[in-house]
Protein backbone atom coordinates (compact mmCIF):
# COMPACT_ATOMS: atom_id res chain seq x y z
CA UNK A 1 0.00 0.00 0.00
CA UNK A 2 2.51 2.29 1.08
CA UNK A 3 4.49 1.66 -1.89
CA UNK A 4 1.01 2.28 -4.30
CA UNK A 5 0.53 5.23 -2.47
CA UNK A 6 4.26 6.80 -3.13
CA UNK A 7 3.75 5.42 -7.16
CA UNK A 8 0.71 7.34 -7.13
CA UNK A 9 2.22 10.52 -5.50
CA UNK A 10 5.10 10.68 -7.33
CA UNK A 11 2.58 10.28 -10.66
CA UNK A 12 0.81 13.04 -9.29
CA UNK A 13 3.79 15.06 -9.19
CA UNK A 14 4.44 14.67 -12.75
CA UNK A 15 1.09 15.30 -13.72
CA UNK A 16 1.26 18.57 -11.90
CA UNK A 17 4.38 19.54 -13.55
CA UNK A 18 2.72 19.03 -16.84
CA UNK A 19 -0.38 21.41 -15.30
CA UNK A 20 1.67 23.90 -14.67
CA UNK A 21 3.24 24.12 -18.64
CA UNK A 22 -0.23 24.27 -19.94
CA UNK A 23 -1.24 26.73 -16.92
CA UNK A 24 1.55 28.86 -18.10
CA UNK A 25 1.28 28.28 -21.65
CA UNK A 26 -2.83 30.01 -21.62
CA UNK A 27 -0.95 33.31 -21.49
CA UNK A 28 1.62 33.01 -24.05
CA UNK A 29 -1.30 31.08 -26.64
CA UNK A 30 -2.47 34.25 -27.10
CA UNK A 31 -2.23 35.57 -30.49
CA UNK A 32 0.43 38.71 -30.47
CA UNK A 33 1.67 40.15 -27.97
CA UNK A 34 -0.17 39.47 -24.61
CA UNK A 35 1.03 42.64 -22.81
CA UNK A 36 -0.39 44.63 -25.59
CA UNK A 37 -3.51 42.53 -25.69
CA UNK A 38 -3.90 42.46 -21.90
CA UNK A 39 -3.19 46.37 -22.31
CA UNK A 40 -5.48 47.24 -24.82
CA UNK A 41 -5.23 48.03 -28.04
CA UNK A 42 -5.40 51.85 -27.55
CA UNK A 43 -3.61 51.86 -24.67
CA UNK A 44 -0.62 53.93 -24.20
CA UNK A 45 2.94 52.38 -25.21
CA UNK A 46 4.31 53.19 -21.93
CA UNK A 47 1.37 50.91 -20.31
CA UNK A 48 2.17 48.27 -22.32
CA UNK A 49 6.08 48.15 -21.15
CA UNK A 50 5.08 48.47 -17.76
CA UNK A 51 3.07 45.75 -18.09
CA UNK A 52 5.20 43.66 -19.80
CA UNK A 53 8.06 44.11 -17.50
CA UNK A 54 5.42 43.83 -14.54
CA UNK A 55 4.23 40.11 -15.85
CA UNK A 56 8.11 39.76 -16.80
CA UNK A 57 6.98 38.98 -19.99
CA UNK A 58 10.28 40.36 -21.37
CA UNK A 59 12.25 37.86 -20.22
CA UNK A 60 13.07 34.42 -22.23
CA UNK A 61 10.03 31.81 -22.25
CA UNK A 62 12.31 29.25 -20.06
CA UNK A 63 12.83 31.81 -17.32
CA UNK A 64 9.64 32.73 -17.12
CA UNK A 65 8.30 29.46 -16.45
CA UNK A 66 10.82 28.98 -13.93
CA UNK A 67 9.63 32.60 -11.92
CA UNK A 68 6.16 31.06 -12.47
CA UNK A 69 7.16 27.69 -10.97
CA UNK A 70 8.87 28.98 -8.29
CA UNK A 71 6.86 31.49 -7.46
CA UNK A 72 3.90 28.77 -7.00
CA UNK A 73 5.67 26.39 -4.90
CA UNK A 74 5.65 29.11 -2.69
CA UNK A 75 1.92 29.93 -3.02
CA UNK A 76 2.70 32.77 -4.91
CA UNK A 77 0.26 33.05 -8.10
CA UNK A 78 1.37 36.30 -9.55
CA UNK A 79 -0.98 39.78 -9.03
CA UNK A 80 -4.43 40.52 -10.05
CA UNK A 81 -3.85 43.11 -13.53
CA UNK A 82 -7.50 44.77 -12.61
CA UNK A 83 -7.18 44.94 -8.47
CA UNK A 84 -3.47 44.57 -8.24
CA UNK A 85 -3.95 42.45 -5.16
CA UNK A 86 -2.40 38.51 -4.85
CA UNK A 87 -4.21 36.52 -6.59
CA UNK A 88 -3.71 33.88 -3.91
CA UNK A 89 -5.87 36.18 -1.97
CA UNK A 90 -8.95 36.84 -4.58
CA UNK A 91 -9.25 33.15 -4.91
CA UNK A 92 -9.23 32.39 -0.99
CA UNK A 93 -11.31 35.38 -0.25
CA UNK A 94 -14.14 33.98 -2.86
CA UNK A 95 -13.20 29.71 -2.50
CA UNK A 96 -15.97 29.56 1.01
CA UNK A 97 -18.73 30.25 -1.92
CA UNK A 98 -17.54 28.03 -4.04
CA UNK A 99 -17.02 25.23 -1.58
CA UNK A 100 -20.27 26.12 0.53
CA UNK A 101 -21.94 25.27 -2.95
CA UNK A 102 -20.36 22.54 -4.10
CA UNK A 103 -21.11 20.97 -0.59
CA UNK A 104 -24.86 21.47 -0.28
CA UNK A 105 -25.04 20.81 -3.77
CA UNK A 106 -23.22 17.57 -3.08
CA UNK A 107 -25.21 16.80 0.22
CA UNK A 108 -28.40 17.09 -2.25
CA UNK A 109 -27.11 15.22 -5.21
CA UNK A 110 -25.95 12.16 -2.33
CA UNK A 111 -29.77 12.44 -0.84
CA UNK A 112 -31.90 11.99 -3.78
CA UNK A 113 -29.65 9.94 -6.02
CA UNK A 114 -28.65 7.12 -3.96
CA UNK A 115 -32.35 6.25 -2.76
CA UNK A 116 -33.66 7.02 -6.60
CA UNK A 117 -30.56 4.10 -8.12
CA UNK A 118 -31.65 2.06 -5.12
CA UNK A 119 -35.18 1.95 -5.46
CA UNK A 120 -34.67 1.37 -9.38
CA UNK A 121 -32.79 -1.52 -9.00
CA UNK A 122 -35.25 -2.65 -6.41
CA UNK A 123 -38.14 -2.55 -8.49
CA UNK A 124 -35.94 -3.48 -11.50
CA UNK A 125 -38.17 -3.16 -15.19
CA UNK A 126 -41.16 -1.51 -13.18
CA UNK A 127 -42.53 1.41 -13.03
CA UNK A 128 -40.63 2.90 -10.62
CA UNK A 129 -37.22 2.01 -12.40
CA UNK A 130 -38.67 3.94 -15.46
CA UNK A 131 -39.18 7.01 -14.03
CA UNK A 132 -35.75 6.73 -12.53
CA UNK A 133 -34.02 5.96 -15.31
CA UNK A 134 -36.21 8.98 -17.64
CA UNK A 135 -35.45 11.74 -14.72
CA UNK A 136 -31.58 10.23 -14.74
CA UNK A 137 -31.56 10.42 -18.41
CA UNK A 138 -32.86 14.36 -18.76
CA UNK A 139 -30.43 15.20 -15.76
CA UNK A 140 -27.33 14.03 -18.09
CA UNK A 141 -28.91 15.37 -20.75
CA UNK A 142 -29.79 19.17 -19.52
CA UNK A 143 -27.67 22.02 -19.90
CA UNK A 144 -27.25 22.88 -16.58
CA UNK A 145 -26.80 26.91 -17.70
CA UNK A 146 -30.40 26.29 -19.22
CA UNK A 147 -31.89 24.80 -15.92
CA UNK A 148 -30.59 27.44 -13.95
CA UNK A 149 -32.34 30.22 -15.72
CA UNK A 150 -36.23 28.10 -15.88
CA UNK A 151 -35.68 27.42 -12.18
CA UNK A 152 -35.08 31.25 -12.28
CA UNK A 153 -38.23 32.03 -14.72
CA UNK A 154 -40.12 30.36 -12.52
CA UNK A 155 -39.57 30.17 -9.02
CA UNK A 156 -37.55 33.64 -8.70
CA UNK A 157 -39.85 35.68 -11.67
CA UNK A 158 -43.25 33.93 -11.36
CA UNK A 159 -43.80 32.63 -7.78
CA UNK A 160 -41.17 35.20 -6.20
CA UNK A 161 -40.48 32.34 -3.67
CA UNK A 162 -36.74 32.12 -3.94
CA UNK A 163 -34.10 34.98 -5.13
CA UNK A 164 -32.76 34.48 -8.40
CA UNK A 165 -29.51 35.09 -7.58
CA UNK A 166 -26.91 36.96 -5.23
CA UNK A 167 -25.92 35.63 -1.78
CA UNK A 168 -27.45 37.69 0.52
CA UNK A 169 -29.47 34.90 2.80
CA UNK A 170 -29.58 31.44 3.60
CA UNK A 171 -32.61 30.96 0.60
CA UNK A 172 -30.01 32.22 -2.16
CA UNK A 173 -28.12 28.99 -2.03
CA UNK A 174 -30.89 26.22 -2.95
CA UNK A 175 -31.18 27.32 -6.48
CA UNK A 176 -27.67 27.30 -7.83
CA UNK A 177 -27.18 24.06 -5.40
CA UNK A 178 -30.34 22.31 -7.07
CA UNK A 179 -28.89 23.56 -10.94
CA UNK A 180 -25.41 22.35 -9.88
CA UNK A 181 -26.32 18.73 -8.15
CA UNK A 182 -28.78 18.52 -11.35
CA UNK A 183 -26.06 16.40 -13.23
CA UNK A 184 -24.68 14.62 -10.13
CA UNK A 185 -27.63 13.37 -9.00
CA UNK A 186 -28.33 11.50 -12.50
CA UNK A 187 -24.66 10.24 -12.61
CA UNK A 188 -25.19 8.84 -8.53
CA UNK A 189 -28.31 7.57 -9.28
CA UNK A 190 -27.18 5.31 -12.26
CA UNK A 191 -23.89 4.49 -10.58
CA UNK A 192 -26.40 3.14 -7.61
CA UNK A 193 -28.36 0.90 -9.84
CA UNK A 194 -25.53 -0.35 -11.98
CA UNK A 195 -23.62 -1.46 -8.69
CA UNK A 196 -26.73 -2.66 -7.19
CA UNK A 197 -27.69 -4.50 -9.91
CA UNK A 198 -24.65 -6.10 -10.16
CA UNK A 199 -24.42 -7.32 -6.19
CA UNK A 200 -27.88 -8.18 -6.41
CA UNK A 201 -26.63 -11.15 -9.25
CA UNK A 202 -24.24 -12.42 -6.85
CA UNK A 203 -24.08 -16.20 -5.23
CA UNK A 204 -24.40 -14.80 -2.12
CA UNK A 205 -27.45 -13.19 -2.71
CA UNK A 206 -28.83 -16.11 -4.13
CA UNK A 207 -27.94 -18.05 -1.04
CA UNK A 208 -30.00 -15.26 0.80
CA UNK A 209 -33.17 -15.61 -1.09
CA UNK A 210 -32.96 -19.05 -0.78
CA UNK A 211 -32.93 -19.03 2.85
CA UNK A 212 -36.54 -17.59 2.75
CA UNK A 213 -35.10 -14.15 3.47
CA UNK A 214 -37.31 -11.47 1.84
CA UNK A 215 -36.53 -9.22 -0.67
CA UNK A 216 -36.46 -5.64 1.02
CA UNK A 217 -34.07 -7.46 3.46
CA UNK A 218 -31.65 -8.87 0.96
CA UNK A 219 -31.56 -4.93 -1.08
CA UNK A 220 -31.46 -3.51 1.85
CA UNK A 221 -29.29 -4.98 4.29
CA UNK A 222 -27.26 -7.21 2.22
CA UNK A 223 -26.32 -5.79 -1.28
CA UNK A 224 -26.72 -2.23 -0.60
CA UNK A 225 -23.25 -2.04 1.63
CA UNK A 226 -21.58 -3.37 -1.06
CA UNK A 227 -23.07 -1.56 -3.84
CA UNK A 228 -21.28 1.28 -1.67
CA UNK A 229 -18.19 1.21 -2.96
CA UNK A 230 -18.08 2.55 -6.75
CA UNK A 231 -20.91 4.79 -5.47
CA UNK A 232 -18.74 6.37 -3.27
CA UNK A 233 -15.71 6.33 -6.23
CA UNK A 234 -18.97 8.63 -8.32
CA UNK A 235 -19.10 11.04 -5.31
CA UNK A 236 -15.69 11.47 -4.34
CA UNK A 237 -15.15 12.17 -7.97
CA UNK A 238 -18.03 14.17 -8.51
CA UNK A 239 -17.06 16.42 -5.80
CA UNK A 240 -14.07 17.75 -7.85
CA UNK A 241 -16.16 18.37 -11.15
CA UNK A 242 -19.18 20.21 -9.17
CA UNK A 243 -15.98 22.77 -7.86
CA UNK A 244 -15.16 23.32 -11.74
CA UNK A 245 -19.11 22.92 -12.51
CA UNK A 246 -19.50 25.77 -10.57
CA UNK A 247 -18.02 28.35 -13.33
CA UNK A 248 -21.48 28.13 -15.06
CA UNK A 249 -23.54 27.63 -12.05
CA UNK A 250 -22.03 30.95 -10.16
CA UNK A 251 -22.29 32.77 -14.08
CA UNK A 252 -26.05 32.03 -14.13
CA UNK A 253 -27.15 33.22 -10.31
CA UNK A 254 -24.22 35.47 -9.70
CA UNK A 255 -22.38 33.46 -7.22
CA UNK A 256 -19.67 35.37 -5.50
CA UNK A 257 -17.41 32.19 -6.25
CA UNK A 258 -14.13 31.40 -7.87
CA UNK A 259 -16.17 30.02 -10.72
CA UNK A 260 -17.29 33.75 -11.67
CA UNK A 261 -13.90 34.91 -10.52
CA UNK A 262 -12.49 32.52 -13.31
CA UNK A 263 -15.25 33.97 -16.19
CA UNK A 264 -14.91 37.76 -15.02
CA UNK A 265 -11.08 37.35 -14.94
CA UNK A 266 -11.51 35.74 -18.82
CA UNK A 267 -12.99 38.75 -20.05
CA UNK A 268 -11.18 41.32 -18.27
CA UNK A 269 -8.03 39.91 -19.85
CA UNK A 270 -6.82 39.54 -15.81
CA UNK A 271 -4.50 36.49 -17.08
CA UNK A 272 -2.74 36.57 -13.76
CA UNK A 273 -6.40 35.55 -11.83
CA UNK A 274 -7.22 32.97 -14.57
CA UNK A 275 -3.83 31.10 -14.29
CA UNK A 276 -4.49 31.14 -10.41
CA UNK A 277 -8.05 29.61 -10.88
CA UNK A 278 -7.44 27.07 -13.53
CA UNK A 279 -4.16 26.04 -11.38
CA UNK A 280 -5.97 25.99 -8.12
CA UNK A 281 -9.21 23.91 -9.62
CA UNK A 282 -6.46 21.31 -11.12
CA UNK A 283 -4.76 20.91 -8.01
CA UNK A 284 -7.78 20.62 -5.71
CA UNK A 285 -9.43 17.92 -8.34
CA UNK A 286 -5.93 15.90 -8.70
CA UNK A 287 -5.75 15.79 -5.03
CA UNK A 288 -9.39 14.66 -4.46
CA UNK A 289 -8.74 11.48 -7.11
CA UNK A 290 -5.69 10.12 -4.61
CA UNK A 291 -8.01 10.64 -1.12
CA UNK A 292 -11.12 8.48 -3.34
CA UNK A 293 -8.14 5.98 -4.60
CA UNK A 294 -6.83 6.09 -0.86
CA UNK A 295 -10.69 4.99 0.36
CA UNK A 296 -11.36 2.72 -2.07
CA UNK A 297 -8.60 0.60 -0.84
CA UNK A 298 -9.61 1.07 2.73
CA UNK A 299 -13.14 0.58 2.32
CA UNK A 300 -12.46 -2.52 -0.55
CA UNK A 301 -10.34 -5.26 1.73
CA UNK A 302 -10.16 -7.09 -1.92
CA UNK A 303 -8.14 -4.37 -3.63
CA UNK A 304 -4.38 -5.03 -3.23
CA UNK A 305 -1.79 -2.37 -4.40
CA UNK A 306 1.45 -3.39 -5.40
CA UNK B 1 -32.88 -28.29 -25.41
CA UNK B 2 -36.20 -25.94 -25.16
CA UNK B 3 -37.10 -24.51 -28.38
CA UNK B 4 -36.89 -20.67 -27.17
CA UNK B 5 -32.79 -21.11 -26.03
CA UNK B 6 -31.80 -23.23 -29.30
CA UNK B 7 -33.84 -20.16 -31.05
CA UNK B 8 -31.69 -17.89 -28.95
CA UNK B 9 -28.51 -18.96 -29.91
CA UNK B 10 -28.94 -19.50 -33.18
CA UNK B 11 -29.97 -16.13 -33.39
CA UNK B 12 -26.84 -15.35 -31.36
CA UNK B 13 -24.85 -17.13 -33.56
CA UNK B 14 -25.82 -14.70 -36.88
CA UNK B 15 -23.07 -11.77 -37.92
CA UNK B 16 -22.59 -9.70 -35.22
CA UNK B 17 -23.08 -7.13 -36.84
CA UNK B 18 -26.57 -7.89 -38.07
CA UNK B 19 -26.89 -8.56 -33.69
CA UNK B 20 -26.04 -4.96 -33.17
CA UNK B 21 -28.53 -3.33 -35.88
CA UNK B 22 -31.43 -5.62 -34.96
CA UNK B 23 -30.33 -4.88 -30.79
CA UNK B 24 -30.50 -1.26 -31.99
CA UNK B 25 -33.89 -1.28 -33.36
CA UNK B 26 -35.28 -3.31 -30.80
CA UNK B 27 -34.21 -0.93 -28.80
CA UNK B 28 -36.85 1.68 -28.74
CA UNK B 29 -34.82 3.87 -26.32
CA UNK B 30 -32.34 4.17 -29.49
CA UNK B 31 -34.67 4.15 -31.97
CA UNK B 32 -35.90 7.76 -30.11
CA UNK B 33 -32.96 9.21 -30.04
CA UNK B 34 -31.87 8.20 -33.53
CA UNK B 35 -35.79 9.69 -34.93
CA UNK B 36 -34.56 13.00 -32.54
CA UNK B 37 -31.59 13.48 -33.97
CA UNK B 38 -32.71 12.97 -37.71
CA UNK B 39 -35.15 15.82 -37.23
CA UNK B 40 -32.68 18.13 -35.78
CA UNK B 41 -30.58 17.63 -38.49
CA UNK B 42 -33.51 17.57 -41.08
CA UNK B 43 -35.43 21.06 -39.79
CA UNK B 44 -31.44 22.60 -39.78
CA UNK B 45 -30.63 21.28 -42.94
CA UNK B 46 -34.46 22.61 -44.13
CA UNK B 47 -34.15 26.00 -42.32
CA UNK B 48 -34.51 28.05 -45.69
CA UNK B 49 -37.56 25.93 -46.40
CA UNK B 50 -39.24 26.21 -42.62
CA UNK B 51 -38.42 29.58 -42.32
CA UNK B 52 -38.42 32.56 -44.71
CA UNK B 53 -36.95 34.87 -41.79
CA UNK B 54 -33.34 36.13 -42.62
CA UNK B 55 -31.90 34.38 -38.91
CA UNK B 56 -29.08 37.46 -38.35
CA UNK B 57 -31.39 40.84 -39.78
CA UNK B 58 -32.14 43.10 -37.00
CA UNK B 59 -35.79 44.38 -37.17
CA UNK B 60 -36.28 47.23 -34.42
CA UNK B 61 -39.96 47.38 -34.78
CA UNK B 62 -40.54 43.46 -33.87
CA UNK B 63 -38.33 43.48 -30.57
CA UNK B 64 -38.95 41.49 -27.72
CA UNK B 65 -41.89 40.28 -29.00
CA UNK B 66 -43.93 37.07 -27.51
CA UNK B 67 -45.03 33.76 -29.18
CA UNK B 68 -47.41 34.52 -31.52
CA UNK B 69 -49.14 32.71 -34.73
CA UNK B 70 -46.23 35.13 -37.16
CA UNK B 71 -43.47 34.39 -34.53
CA UNK B 72 -43.81 30.69 -33.19
CA UNK B 73 -40.72 31.34 -30.55
CA UNK B 74 -40.91 34.77 -30.49
CA UNK B 75 -38.26 37.27 -31.03
CA UNK B 76 -35.45 38.87 -29.39
CA UNK B 77 -33.96 41.57 -28.10
CA UNK B 78 -32.80 42.53 -32.07
CA UNK B 79 -36.27 41.69 -33.22
CA UNK B 80 -34.90 38.52 -34.93
CA UNK B 81 -37.15 35.78 -35.51
CA UNK B 82 -36.45 32.97 -32.46
CA UNK B 83 -37.39 30.04 -34.14
CA UNK B 84 -35.69 30.94 -37.77
CA UNK B 85 -32.36 30.95 -35.21
CA UNK B 86 -32.78 27.84 -33.93
CA UNK B 87 -33.44 26.72 -37.21
CA UNK B 88 -30.33 27.78 -38.57
CA UNK B 89 -28.06 27.88 -35.12
CA UNK B 90 -28.56 23.71 -35.24
CA UNK B 91 -26.52 23.94 -37.99
CA UNK B 92 -23.57 25.43 -36.41
CA UNK B 93 -24.08 23.96 -32.78
CA UNK B 94 -24.53 20.06 -34.30
CA UNK B 95 -21.80 21.01 -36.65
CA UNK B 96 -19.36 22.05 -33.69
CA UNK B 97 -20.39 18.81 -32.11
CA UNK B 98 -19.40 16.95 -34.94
CA UNK B 99 -16.27 18.47 -35.71
CA UNK B 100 -14.88 18.31 -32.13
CA UNK B 101 -15.07 15.02 -31.63
CA UNK B 102 -13.58 14.30 -34.85
CA UNK B 103 -10.81 16.39 -33.59
CA UNK B 104 -10.50 14.20 -30.38
CA UNK B 105 -10.84 11.31 -32.46
CA UNK B 106 -8.37 12.23 -35.35
CA UNK B 107 -5.60 12.70 -32.39
CA UNK B 108 -6.97 9.94 -29.55
CA UNK B 109 -7.48 7.17 -31.31
CA UNK B 110 -3.94 6.87 -32.83
CA UNK B 111 -2.47 8.16 -29.55
CA UNK B 112 -4.38 5.21 -27.98
CA UNK B 113 -2.95 2.63 -30.23
CA UNK B 114 0.48 3.51 -30.08
CA UNK B 115 -0.08 3.51 -26.20
CA UNK B 116 -1.38 0.16 -26.12
CA UNK B 117 0.19 -1.38 -28.81
CA UNK B 118 4.33 -0.59 -28.05
CA UNK B 119 4.13 0.11 -24.31
CA UNK B 120 7.37 1.11 -23.01
CA UNK B 121 8.16 4.42 -22.29
CA UNK B 122 5.91 5.48 -25.56
CA UNK B 123 2.97 4.33 -23.25
CA UNK B 124 4.63 5.43 -20.16
CA UNK B 125 4.71 9.24 -21.83
CA UNK B 126 1.18 9.17 -23.35
CA UNK B 127 -0.66 8.28 -20.40
CA UNK B 128 1.28 10.68 -18.69
CA UNK B 129 -0.37 13.53 -21.18
CA UNK B 130 -3.55 12.34 -20.41
CA UNK B 131 -3.40 12.32 -17.13
CA UNK B 132 -2.42 16.07 -17.79
CA UNK B 133 -5.59 16.41 -19.26
CA UNK B 134 -7.46 14.94 -17.58
CA UNK B 135 -6.21 17.17 -14.42
CA UNK B 136 -7.97 19.41 -15.64
CA UNK B 137 -11.69 19.11 -14.22
CA UNK B 138 -15.27 19.16 -16.76
CA UNK B 139 -15.19 21.49 -19.07
CA UNK B 140 -12.75 23.58 -17.82
CA UNK B 141 -9.64 22.32 -19.90
CA UNK B 142 -11.68 23.81 -23.06
CA UNK B 143 -12.46 26.59 -21.04
CA UNK B 144 -8.92 27.81 -20.58
CA UNK B 145 -8.33 26.96 -24.12
CA UNK B 146 -10.48 29.14 -25.53
CA UNK B 147 -10.21 31.79 -22.95
CA UNK B 148 -6.00 31.33 -24.48
CA UNK B 149 -6.80 31.63 -28.13
CA UNK B 150 -9.41 33.62 -28.19
CA UNK B 151 -13.48 33.11 -29.29
CA UNK B 152 -14.36 31.89 -33.04
CA UNK B 153 -15.15 28.80 -34.27
CA UNK B 154 -11.90 27.27 -35.33
CA UNK B 155 -11.13 27.63 -31.86
CA UNK B 156 -14.04 26.67 -30.35
CA UNK B 157 -14.09 23.36 -32.14
CA UNK B 158 -10.21 23.16 -31.00
CA UNK B 159 -10.56 23.28 -27.51
CA UNK B 160 -13.45 21.30 -27.37
CA UNK B 161 -12.09 18.53 -29.38
CA UNK B 162 -9.10 18.63 -26.98
CA UNK B 163 -11.44 18.40 -24.00
CA UNK B 164 -12.70 15.00 -25.70
CA UNK B 165 -9.13 13.84 -26.31
CA UNK B 166 -8.12 11.88 -23.12
CA UNK B 167 -11.14 9.77 -22.92
CA UNK B 168 -10.52 8.32 -26.42
CA UNK B 169 -6.85 7.93 -25.64
CA UNK B 170 -7.31 5.83 -22.33
CA UNK B 171 -10.56 3.91 -23.88
CA UNK B 172 -8.40 2.46 -27.24
CA UNK B 173 -5.47 1.96 -25.23
CA UNK B 174 -7.40 -0.17 -22.68
CA UNK B 175 -8.94 -2.49 -25.85
CA UNK B 176 -5.64 -2.76 -27.55
CA UNK B 177 -3.88 -3.90 -24.76
CA UNK B 178 -6.41 -6.97 -24.36
CA UNK B 179 -6.70 -7.35 -28.63
CA UNK B 180 -2.41 -7.34 -28.82
CA UNK B 181 -2.67 -10.41 -27.00
CA UNK B 182 -4.85 -12.31 -29.05
CA UNK B 183 -3.71 -15.06 -31.10
CA UNK B 184 -4.56 -13.91 -34.71
CA UNK B 185 -2.16 -10.90 -33.65
CA UNK B 186 0.69 -13.03 -32.58
CA UNK B 187 -0.13 -15.21 -36.17
CA UNK B 188 0.32 -12.21 -37.72
CA UNK B 189 3.42 -11.13 -36.34
CA UNK B 190 5.26 -14.50 -36.76
CA UNK B 191 4.12 -14.26 -40.38
CA UNK B 192 6.32 -11.03 -40.57
CA UNK B 193 3.52 -8.16 -41.02
CA UNK B 194 4.64 -4.65 -39.98
CA UNK B 195 4.10 -3.53 -36.52
CA UNK B 196 2.27 -0.48 -38.15
CA UNK B 197 0.34 -2.75 -40.60
CA UNK B 198 -0.78 -4.77 -37.53
CA UNK B 199 -1.71 -2.45 -35.40
CA UNK B 200 -4.01 -0.33 -37.80
CA UNK B 201 -4.86 -3.10 -40.16
CA UNK B 202 -5.51 -5.77 -37.74
CA UNK B 203 -5.81 -4.87 -33.62
CA UNK B 204 -7.65 -1.23 -34.34
CA UNK B 205 -10.40 -1.82 -36.40
CA UNK B 206 -11.30 -4.61 -33.85
CA UNK B 207 -10.80 -2.04 -31.18
CA UNK B 208 -13.39 0.19 -32.57
CA UNK B 209 -16.50 -0.48 -31.16
CA UNK B 210 -16.42 0.69 -27.77
CA UNK B 211 -15.16 3.95 -29.91
CA UNK B 212 -18.14 4.06 -31.56
CA UNK B 213 -20.22 4.47 -28.62
CA UNK B 214 -17.96 6.65 -26.18
CA UNK B 215 -17.86 9.12 -29.99
CA UNK B 216 -21.47 9.20 -29.84
CA UNK B 217 -21.95 9.96 -26.21
CA UNK B 218 -19.04 12.41 -26.56
CA UNK B 219 -21.42 14.08 -29.17
CA UNK B 220 -23.87 14.90 -26.48
CA UNK B 221 -20.68 16.03 -24.28
CA UNK B 222 -19.31 18.18 -26.72
CA UNK B 223 -22.80 19.93 -27.84
CA UNK B 224 -23.13 20.71 -24.16
CA UNK B 225 -19.31 21.75 -23.64
CA UNK B 226 -20.00 23.88 -26.89
CA UNK B 227 -23.22 25.68 -25.91
CA UNK B 228 -21.52 26.45 -22.31
CA UNK B 229 -18.89 28.19 -23.96
CA UNK B 230 -21.11 30.25 -26.00
CA UNK B 231 -23.15 30.94 -22.61
CA UNK B 232 -20.83 32.63 -21.36
CA UNK B 233 -19.71 35.01 -24.22
CA UNK B 234 -16.91 32.64 -25.41
CA UNK B 235 -18.23 30.86 -28.55
CA UNK B 236 -19.13 32.10 -32.26
CA UNK B 237 -18.98 35.55 -33.05
CA UNK B 238 -22.31 37.46 -32.65
CA UNK B 239 -24.67 37.58 -34.63
CA UNK B 240 -24.36 34.20 -36.01
CA UNK B 241 -26.82 32.46 -34.55
CA UNK B 242 -25.82 29.67 -32.17
CA UNK B 243 -27.77 27.72 -29.73
CA UNK B 244 -25.29 28.21 -26.80
CA UNK B 245 -24.98 31.93 -27.62
CA UNK B 246 -28.55 32.20 -27.98
CA UNK B 247 -29.41 31.48 -24.46
CA UNK B 248 -26.52 33.51 -23.19
CA UNK B 249 -28.13 36.47 -25.09
CA UNK B 250 -31.55 35.06 -23.43
CA UNK B 251 -30.08 35.46 -19.93
CA UNK B 252 -30.20 39.37 -19.91
CA UNK B 253 -33.95 38.91 -20.47
CA UNK B 254 -35.21 36.55 -18.43
CA UNK B 255 -37.38 38.83 -16.23
CA UNK B 256 -39.47 40.17 -19.16
CA UNK B 257 -38.74 37.97 -22.14
CA UNK B 258 -38.36 33.72 -20.87
CA UNK B 259 -38.79 32.44 -24.46
CA UNK B 260 -35.60 33.93 -25.57
CA UNK B 261 -33.20 31.82 -23.09
CA UNK B 262 -36.21 28.93 -22.82
CA UNK B 263 -36.44 27.63 -26.18
CA UNK B 264 -32.51 27.60 -27.59
CA UNK B 265 -31.89 25.29 -24.52
CA UNK B 266 -34.84 23.00 -25.49
CA UNK B 267 -33.00 22.83 -28.38
CA UNK B 268 -30.10 21.96 -27.06
CA UNK B 269 -31.60 19.55 -24.46
CA UNK B 270 -33.20 17.44 -27.24
CA UNK B 271 -29.59 17.35 -29.23
CA UNK B 272 -27.97 15.75 -26.27
CA UNK B 273 -30.74 13.35 -25.13
CA UNK B 274 -30.66 12.24 -28.92
CA UNK B 275 -26.73 11.44 -28.28
CA UNK B 276 -27.10 9.77 -24.94
CA UNK B 277 -30.50 7.87 -26.36
CA UNK B 278 -28.39 6.62 -28.83
CA UNK B 279 -25.05 6.30 -27.04
CA UNK B 280 -26.52 4.07 -24.41
CA UNK B 281 -28.15 1.94 -27.22
CA UNK B 282 -25.70 1.24 -28.86
CA UNK B 283 -23.49 -0.02 -26.08
CA UNK B 284 -26.48 -2.01 -24.99
CA UNK B 285 -26.35 -3.58 -28.50
CA UNK B 286 -21.99 -3.52 -28.84
CA UNK B 287 -21.37 -4.53 -25.50
CA UNK B 288 -23.96 -6.45 -23.63
CA UNK B 289 -21.81 -6.65 -20.95
CA UNK B 290 -22.80 -2.90 -19.71
CA UNK B 291 -26.45 -3.31 -20.33
CA UNK B 292 -26.75 -2.19 -16.36
CA UNK B 293 -25.45 1.18 -16.76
Amino acid sequence: MLRYLTRRLLATLVTLLGVSVIVFMLMHLLPGDPARLIAGLTAPEAEVIRLRTQLGLDQPLAIQYWHFLTNLLQGDLGTSIRSSAPVLSEILARMPWTILLAFVSMLLATLVGIPAGVIAARWRNSLPDYVVSLVTLFGISMPVYWLGLMLIILFAVNLHWLPAGGNESAPSVILPAVTLASFSVALIARMTRSSMLEVLGQDYLRTARAKGLRENAVVFRHALKNAFIPVITVIGLQLGMLLSGSVLTETVFGWPGIGLLLVDSIFARDYPVVQGVVMVFALIFTLLNILVDICYAYLDPRIHYT
Amino acid sequence: MPTSTRASITRNARAPRHFALRSIVRRRTALLGGVILLILVALSLAAPLVSTQDPEKMVLAQVLKPPSQQFPLGTDYLGRDILTRILYGGRLSLLIGLLAVAVGLAIGVPLGAISGYYGGWIDLGIQRIADILLAFPGFLLSLSLVAALGIGLQNVILSVGIGALPSFIRLVRGSVLTIRELTYVEAARATGVPDWAILFRHVLPNALAPVIVQATLNLGTAILVAAGLGFLGLGVRPPTPEWGTMLGEGRNYIFSAWYIATFPGLAIFFAVLGFNLLGDGLRDALDPRLKNF
